[in-house]
């Protein structure tokens, strides 16, 4: 497909391949952290680690929104949709994390709770449009990329009048999470992994531009390549951190000049900005609780709001005792450390939630590359 | 979950709608948050909203870079 294959060619990643090979400094090691769980899919999938030299890190971020996704907000949704009777909608990906008493969002609706797979928002309205006596609710996660449509589904909702339309809105902030990363990793439990740079968002970037982490180039000193989800992207990004690094520069540089510009999309900022605010402070998986990291409806919408239009509370509860998701998603420790991975936990059976997205470090791990762990002995 | 593709736009539809074609597979999707778009654009297709345009020629400008040669090595 038309800019799709150009950018997952071999010839070009072996050219790359051998740029990073030729400029790393065999003295020194490098430690970069792709924030995105598309950059970690990307990367397990095309086998971009075996094409780094040894002393080249990659640290998997915690830039996958069901990843991140708390067990007390799937809880909020599973109330709605077993107690409360609602259509629950939501997006394919969240259908499996784990919450509460072994529950999943799948195996309520095993148990006869409606709900509903949907690709797209205006799916969710569409449902609610075909179901005027029913209460229809979307569980809408993601990250900046996402958040548009959300905002605009909402506004069509109000234009048109839809009065059993409502959202969960559980939409997160990239900069939130990757200043919290930064500036508050000596709070954590798991402890601290050094980072040398950051491979930025793609598609989050598309939306919110590079101007926002120009502030963790210049404040932290942390070097920031924005790049295309494509494995040449993934790679040649790396190439411009370690030039970077080599020359002790921090910017915010765009490899993804094909549809990132610094100040994003305008129109798509400001529809968000309509309809949803930033939130005091969200739980994260992984992260705990953080400050202005997360979006609710305004109350210009509170109609829309199904916090407000069903009077939910939300509690914190806490993930698996064994489940090391939370250092996993700081890059403190890797899939392979924890002692649930591949056994009890695996993507038919995700008992974390990394496990769960493909683009959860574990997932990803689990289906590209586990292989690699095993020594190939000569029969 | 931020899965993103680019496609072809091939037919504007009215009321923030276009015909869009990813290696052969057409369907319809929201142009509201790119409402400039015409016929023949690129754009970024996310959860059936067209979130951002595709800059062809920066494609290509990338796709060569990927191209250069190791520093120091001439061909």
């Amino acid at each position: 497909m038309k800019y799709i294959d150009e950018f997952r060619d071999r010839a070009l990643a072996r050219r790359i391949a051998d740029n990073i090979a030729c400029e790393v400094d065999s003295s020194r090691s490098y430690a970069f952290m792709e924030f995105c769980g598309g950059h970690t899919h990307a990367i397990a999938r095309y086998g971009v680690t075996d094409l780094l030299p040894d002393n080249v890190r990659m640290i998997h971020g915690p830039g996958c929104p069901v990843c991140v996704l708390p067990i007390g907000r799937i809880d909020m949704a599973l109330h709605l949709a077993l107690d409360r009777q609602v259509i629950l909608c939501t997006y394919g990906d969240v259908m499996r994390v784990p919450a509460s008493q072994g529950m999943s969002l799948i195996r309520a609706k095993a148990r006869g709770a409606d709900i509903r797979m949907v690709y797209s928002p205006s799916d969710a309205l569409q449902i609610a449009r075909a179901n005027p006596g029913r209460e229809v609710v979307f569980l809408a996660i993601g990250f900046e990329t996402t958040t548009p449509p959300t905002a605009l589904a909402i506004l069509q909702a109000a234009r048109v009048g839809l009065k059993n339309f409502s959202l969960l809105c559980c939409h997160v902030l990239t900069p939130a999470a990757i200043a919290h990363l930064l500036e508050a990793p000596q709070a954590s439990q798991y402890g601290t992994v050094s980072i040398d740079g950051f491979v930025g968002p793609a598609h989050v970037s598309i939306v919110i531009g590079s101007r926002p982490y120009e502030g963790f180039a210049n404040h932290h000193r942390k070097p920031v390549v924005i790049a295309g989800f494509e494995p040449l992207d993934v790679m040649q990004s790396i190439l411009m951190l370690v030039r970077q690094v080599n020359t002790g520069r921090a910017e915010v540089e765009n490899e993804f000049t094909r549809a990132v510009c610094r100040d994003g999309n305008r129109r798509a900022q400001d529809l968000t900005a309509q309809v949803l605010e930033v939130r005091d402070a969200f739980e994260w998986r992984g992260l705990g609780e953080v400050p202005k990291s997360a979006l609710k409806v305004r109350s210009a919408y509170a109609g829309f709001d199904a916090e407000r239009r069903f009077d939910l509370g939300y509690e914190a509860v806490a993930d698996h005792k064994q489940c090391e998701c939370g250092a996993i998603l700081r890059g403190v420790k890797k899939p392979t450390d924890c002692k649930l991975f591949g056994s009890v936990c695996t993507p038919d059976n995700p008992m974390g939630s990394c496990m769960v997205s493909s683009e959860g470090s574990c997932a990803a791990h689990y289906s590209y590359g586990r292989f690699r762990d095993i020594a190939v002995v000569a029969a | 979950m931020c899965l993103a593709l680019p496609a072809r736009v091939v037919a504007l539809r009215g009321a923030d709608s276009a015909l869009i074609d990813l290696g052969g597979v057409r369907k319809e999707v929201s142009i509201a948050l790119v409402p400039e778009v015409q016929v023949g654009d690129y754009v970024i297709v996310h959860v059936g909203y067209a979130i951002g345009t595709l800059d062809v020629e920066e494609a290509e400008a990338t796709l060569a870079l990927f191209a250069a040669l190791p520093a120091g090595i001439t061909s």
